[in-house]
């Protein structure tokens, strides 16, 4: 196995002036897993299962995909580099 | 004694044991200095960054505990999966910029980026101790997830006999981590890895085909298990207990010293990004043990004679050795121990590398020897992680379980309590160095005034406000005394004594 290797030894490039952390609209992305999961009552039955699960367990496991995909939608969208 | 499965055990246990000495040799670097030796040389890229935070994060102890839980309290226990849910998209979105910072300045510890940001020394020493002590409880931890699977071997023994593999596995531990540093847990979480996924796997596959299917394993739990109890009247009940619990842990988790570890050895802030994607595979897996809980209910394991003494002697964590041991042939029971056992020692390795990273560093170096020579640094560091490791050793040894278990409770309450100097700390310069000091000493007394109050057995507060009772993981709530505290002090200090000049760190080192 290789490993991938990012050297990133180097001083980063400057940052473009303004802001350091300016708001990016596309991290409102994360915050739908905090909202999903801590809505607790909105998950808390067992119908309908799905291949014997009841709903409480696969919907959480279903978020796990689901919350997996929203950082890696918004790690391509801000590009590899992390600066936009 | 189960002979077939202890062969492989061992065999397995010798060649991670090799593999850790062998570690050194790789992308070899001069173990003398502090962060070659406690960070792997910041070197680790994506793949091995994600085995060594899954190794990391996910720790023996989690996989007997999480469906020991679930086996116990049922639907309650699996706040995990929420937990190691939202924790990912935390990780994305604060800890890219503590690995940059820490580049920039040579951090090796939170500590270190405290004392650079705020310029408080003692507040950097408190963010030290938090994170030592939150730690020595989990270390222990390890141990046990270790001492129960041993036990389930059938490896019977009294007095000083009895502790004897536990005492070479940890001397094995101590020694390869001494010569080889953070390269050797990281080599050795490939193999763990690797053996947790098949044992999760073949568990999931092999173990509803002899039960009959999932809906025969659901039918057999019984309702007040099956999903979580609707909450009494005037009470949030379980929901906000399992919604706390979920948040408070992910807030928490990323503070403890090894995972701060695990995020600086790797080569680049787009590394954690990546894994903050590719992490949740483990979280699966973990969701997947947590149903493992509900397997044991259903073959009965619990009931069977032949059980009945690891149940007595290892509580409800026996659930899964003893599931294993009914579910597999025992060639496949030596895998599944070793995976557990080697699932210890990545860890424990790492643990006690970021505790003796902190006790150098931000103490030792701070307060005791400031002269020191980077060589004499790296050199306290090896010492100090046996000194850790023996500790554990000995309060697993001759002091009852329950207390590892409820100080690695308190652990939680305590790390969280770092999260204003560290996470908040990383966006803003509004607080001051003192403030936090304040906020984080109103924090941990809360806390543990509300854990105390629980007889150290829970960590649920039933907070009461306005009539309403909202049971809630107390170190949200503590850590929420924490933030107003260190909100309110910083308005007022930042008037009379303001110490933003103190700041070393300049916007442009956190991108």
């Amino acid at each position: 196995m290789r490993a991938t290797t990012e050297t990133n030894a180097g001083p980063n490039p400057p940052h473009p002036p303004g802001s350091p952390h300016r708001a990016r609209p596309v991290r409102l992305l994360l915050l739908l897993p905090f909202i999903a999961m801590l809505a607790v009552p909105t998950f808390n039955f067992a119908e309908p299962a799905l291949l014997g699960l009841p709903f409480f367990y696969w919907y959480q496991l279903l978020w796990i995909l689901i919350c997996s995909a929203l950082v890696g939608v918004v790690y391509i969208v801000e590009g590899r580099s992390g600066r936009q | 004694m189960n002979w077939t499965a202890t062969t492989l055990f061992i065999a397995l246990f010798l060649f991670v044991t090799a593999l850790g000495f062998f570690a050194a040799q790789w992308r070899k670097g001069d173990l003398d200095l502090l962060h070659e030796w406690g960070l792997g040389g910041r070197r680790f890229g994506t793949m091995v960054a994600w085995f060594l935070l899954g190794g990391d994060l996910y720790t023996a102890y989690t996989f007997i505990a999480v469906p020991a839980l679930v086996f116990g309290a049922g639907a309650l226990g699996f706040f995990a999966v929420p937990y190691t849910i939202v924790v990912y998209p935390i990780l994305y979105v604060v800890f890219p910029r503590l690995w940059a910072v820490a580049h920039r300045h040579g951090y090796v510890t939170a500590a270190d980026f405290v004392r650079g940001r705020f310029g408080n020394r003692w507040l950097a020493l408190a963010v030290a101790m938090t994170g030592l002590l939150a730690t020595m409880p989990y270390i222990a931890l390890q141990l046990v997830g270790m001492e129960v699977v041993i036990g389930a071997l059938g490896f019977q023994a009294e007095g000083f006999a009895a502790d004897l593999p536990l005492i070479i596995a940890f001397v094995i531990l101590a020694a390869f981590t001494y010569t080889s540093g953070l390269r050797a847990p990281a080599m050795i979480a490939v193999v763990k890895d690797v053996l947790v996924y098949i044992t999760v796997i073949a568990a999931v596959v092999v173990v509803p085909m002899e039960l009959g299917g999932y809906a025969k394993i659901f039918a057999a739990v019984p309702a007040a298990k099956l999903t979580l109890p609707a909450p009494p009247a005037g009470s949030l009940g379980s929901y906000s207990a399992y919604a706390t619990l979920a948040l408070g842990s992910a807030c928490a988790l990323f503070l403890y010293p090894h995972s701060i570890t695990g995020v600086l050895s790797s080569s680049g802030a787009g590394v954690i990004r990546r894994n903050a994607a590719i992490l949740p595979a483990y979280s699966f897996v973990l969701g997947l043990l947590a149903l493992l809980g509900f397997m044991v209910l259903a073959m009965g394991v619990a009931q069977n004679p032949a059980y009945a003494d690891g149940f007595r002697r290892y509580g409800s964590n026996y659930a899964i050795p003893a599931l294993f041991l009914a579910a597999f042939p025992s060639w496949f029971v030596g895998v599944a121990f070793a995976a557990v056992a080697i699932g210890a020692l990545v860890p424990a390795a790492i643990m006690s590398i970021a505790s003796a990273n902190t006790f150098t560093r931000n103490i030792w170096r701070e307060f005791l020897n400031p002269a020191c020579t980077d060589a004499q640094e790296a050199g306290v560091a090896k010492i100090v992680s046996l000194v850790v490791k023996v500790g554990a050793l000995f309060f697993i040894i001759f002091l009852p379980q329950q207390y590892a278990i409820q100080l690695q409770l308190l652990g939680g309450v305590w790390i969280i309590q770092t999260a204003p100097a560290v996470m908040l700390g990383l966006f803003f310069r509004f607080f001051n160095g003192w403030a936090l000091l304040a906020g984080w000493a109103a924090g941990i007394a809360t806390g543990t005034w509300m854990a105390a109050m629980l007889n150290f057995k829970a960590s649920v507060y039933p907070l009461h406000v306005l009539g309403i009772t909202i049971p809630g993981y107390a170190a949200l709530y503590s850590v929420l005394v924490n933030v107003v505290v260190a909100a309110a002090l910083s308005v007022l200090l930042n008037a009379l004594a303001p110490d933003r000049h103190r700041d070393v760190t300049t916007a442009a080192d956190y991108g």
